[in-house]
């Protein structure tokens, strides 16, 4: 038998169209086509799509449920292991995860094994929920800072195994970055909402408004509860620290992205948060977050959207699906371009940046290559705003009000691969812990974490 | 604790009691137990009065743990302060989270000069209270438009040991500026430290002041704010060259230091938006 050679491709709203609306863009499989991919798979006996995936999920086996018609099933499996499969299915880099790891690569394209996840968690959000049944209570009590993904992956998962687990978030809406960073257009709010709902549902508590290290401190939690995880994400916005980086017109990808996603303000004035980007944007920065600043921007009435990187399309981090969806919307990529300052009027709003051409010397440590600036290269560019999507470093308002807390030399809270920091049963993971990484990592960190928490609070009886 | 549900109202910060001030200036008590535990003089507090409400920052103008309640006092400038002087007592809001940033460094210094102006005034009064209690011989400049406009007389000069008022009219007290007292006191005493909270324009006018004298000066910043966290960064001053954020670094910075002009452009980013809103809201 033969197997095809291509994916099945998923219905998307055309570049012209979408970039007028918030509208996610890709509408996803029929139940049709995804028992076609499905079809595909080869159901090879030492499964490498697993050992790809940070949440450990059974690929074949779900797979197989769908190719034989029993999506019910299909979706019993892939619940054992991810509490998020319709944030997953959107969001996670599979390309270079499970389906990089896929036979099929061999003869051509892998099975869209992140297609069909979003088929199953849209499948079953659809049809209405089920609550898994959940372990007798244990009495114990586990607190979980931040209601991101790792978060929200550990306090689930502590929660079907009998923990009560009441989670702290600072901001007013569950799901960190997946509410304020990711935008609508690539992830839905109301799926977030649904996926929240889900772990809500499964007995976990979440306080909004706290803010963990002000409103109550770490020391007060590790006493009244038997375990704390910590994932308070990279928060903090780096900066391209140039001459007017204060003008009126710069804003970090986290202000720009949270005033849009979180508050809103595409909406404004039916929302009250506002943002301002005039005609020409300027995105400083190659990865998912610059993909997302610019992509944005348009739907905001951009009539140029530029990403300005001081690389090359290869050494770009985004992944290669928002590379291209960006360009067939019309972002504009200057690429070896690195901005030396901005200029304002007298009023100070941004007018200009100056850039500095630049061309590819040796690989550095991070075993790209390292870019140049060429001399006497510098050029000008008319902007009306700058978007700095250039990386965030981890949240500081935890690491440094913890008694014996190891804190690494980024800021981030020193971790093992199970979560356990330098202080027993207090526990970390996810970007504090590793400094900015993916969505998926951050929810294995919160599945080892969760598993370790278990270890430690019965180790104690 | 309270709690909230997504989509659901449960989670709520109740107004408990509302004066109003003057026409445009409004105080309020907000229960808010797990904020009034920990709240310090200098801090502040982020509220959004709904859901489709925009987070705005206030410094904390009184608080009683016991009673685990927070004072705010605000001025009506832009739509989400007008619509909230609109609120009641029996009102809730839907957030209400603090004590954000850091407190005031509050010890012995010995003679100080607290300078309120205006709505500042307010987040001043905690950090008199707490001066004084704390032994320091405190002499208190409070600056206003006008008699009615002025905030909190009483109770600030009940814990200062001189109490001074200006006002640009002359209807009470000096004729003039907060820093016109200011320059008396200077030529008086010898003067170990001062705070001043107040309209931009006015901690500038204190710092060039005080410079002159080398007197340690710290003033108050209020920028726009969205999650008071340190994670959006649109809060950043720029102070002694290096970008702060008032929110986690502050919101007390050097006032020598600050940049004024830079933090007087920031607050006006969205003016023209906020003149929208206020329109569409009917709050003008």
């Amino acid at each position: 038998m033969s197997v095809r050679k291509t994916k099945h491709e998923m219905p998307q709203q055309r570049p012209e169209e979408r970039i007028k609306n918030f509208k996610e863009v890709p509408y996803g499989y029929s139940k049709e086509i995804a028992i076609e991919e499905a079809k595909r798979c080869l159901q090879c006996k030492n499964r490498p799509c697993v050992s790809g995936c940070p949440v450990e999920i059974d690929i074949p086996d779900f797979i197989k449920q769908i190719a034989e018609g029993n999506i019910d099933k299909a979706v019993e499996v892939l619940k054992t292991k991810t509490n998020l499969p319709a944030v997953c299915g959107r969001v996670c880099p599979y390309e270079s995860q499970c389906e990089g790891q896929c036979t099929l690569l061999k003869i051509g394209e892998p099975v869209a094994i992140g297609r069909l996840e979003r088929f199953l968690a849209d499948y079953e959000h659809n049809k209405g929920v089920k609550i898994p049944k959940i372990a007798k209570a244990t009495g114990k009590k586990v607190a979980v800072v931040g209601a991101g993904p790792a978060g929200l992956t550990c306090a689930g998962d502590l929660a079907k195994i009998g923990y009560k687990v009441t989670v702290f978030e600072a901001l007013h809406a569950p799901g960190g970055v997946l509410m304020y960073g990711i935008p609508e257009f690539r992830l839905p709010k109301k799926i977030v909402e649904e996926e929240v709902d889900y772990i809500k549902k499964l007995g976990v508590e979440i306080k909004y408004d706290v803010v963990v290290g002000k409103t109550i401190d770490v020391d007060e939690l590790m006493k009244e509860y038997d375990a704390v995880f910590i994932g308070t994400g990279a928060g903090l916005p780096n900066w391209l620290n140039i001459p007017g980086e204060n003008l009126d017109g710069v804003y970090s990808a986290n202000e720009f992205l949270t005033r849009v996603n979180m508050m809103k303000a595409y909406q404004f004035p039916d929302f009250d948060t506002p943002v301002k980007i005039g005609k020409v944007v300027a995105t400083f920065g190659a990865g998912n977050v610059a993909m997302d600043c610019a992509r944005t921007s348009l739907r905001l009435g951009a009539e140029k959207s530029y990403i300005l990187y001081r690389r090359t399309e290869a050494e770009m981090p985004a992944r290669i699906e928002e590379i291209h969806h960006a360009k067939e919307e019309g972002v504009i990529f200057k690429l070896l371009t690195n901005p030396i300052r901005f200029y304002g009027d007298k009023d100070g709003h941004l007018t200009e940046v100056e850039f500095l051409k630049m061309q590819l010397g040796e690989p550095d440590e991070s075993g790209r290559r390292r870019p140049v600036p060429i001399p006497g290269s510098e050029e000008k560019l008319k902007i009306d705003t700058a978007l700095v999507a250039i990386g965030q470093s981890p949240n500081p308002l935890i690491p440094h009000t913890v008694k014996g807390l190891q804190v690494g030399k980024h800021g981030n809270i020193v971790a093992d691969d199970d979560g356990r920091t330098s202080v027993p049963g207090l526990f970390a993971g996810g970007d504090i812990a590793t400094g900015a990484a993916t969505v998926i990592l951050a929810m294995g960190a919160g599945k080892r974490a969760a598993r370790a928490i278990d270890q430690y609070i019965k180790s104690k009886k | 604790m309270d709690t909230c549900s997504l989509g659901k109202r449960v989670c709520m910060y109740e107004i408990l009691e509302k004066k109003i001030l003057s026409e445009t200036v409004k105080l309020m008590k907000i229960k808010a137990p797990l904020v009034a535990k920990k709240a310090q003089p200098g801090q502040f507090i982020i509220l959004r009065i709904d859901e489709k409400g925009e987070r705005i920052p206030l410094t904390i103008a009184d608080f009683d743990r016991k009673n685990g309640t927070i004072t705010i006092i605000f001025l009506e400038v832009g739509k989400t302060t007008k619509q909230l002087g609109k609120l009641n007592v029996g009102d809730s809001l839907e957030n209400f989270v603090g004590p954000l940033g850091m407190p005031s460094e509050v010890k012995k210094y010995g003679t100080v000069v607290c300078v309120g102006g205006g709505v500042g005034i307010a987040p001043l009064y905690p950090i008199v209270k707490a001066l004084k209690e704390t032994g320091n011989y405190v002499i208190s400049i409070l600056g206003a438009k006008t008699e009615n406009l002025l905030l909190l007389e009483k109770e600030i000069s009940s814990f200062s040991d001189e109490f001074y008022i200006a006002t640009d009219d002359g209807s009470k007290g000096q004729k003039g500026f907060v820093s016109d007292v200011l320059q008396q006191v200077i030529n008086k005493h010898k003067v170990d430290m001062v705070m001043a909270i107040g309209p931009i324009i006015m901690m500038k006018v204190v710092s060039t002041l005080t410079k002159k004298y080398n007197i340690k000066t710290l003033v108050s910043l209020n920028p726009i704010m969205i999650d008071g966290t340190g994670m959006c960064g649109g809060c950043r001053v720029s102070v002694d060259g290096k970008t702060k954020f008032a929110c986690v670094d502050g919101p007390e910075f050097d006032g020598h230091k600050v940049d004024y002009e830079n933090l007087m452009l920031r607050n006006r980013r969205f003016i023209h938006a906020e003149g929208d809103a206020c329109k569409l809201a009917g709050v003008q």
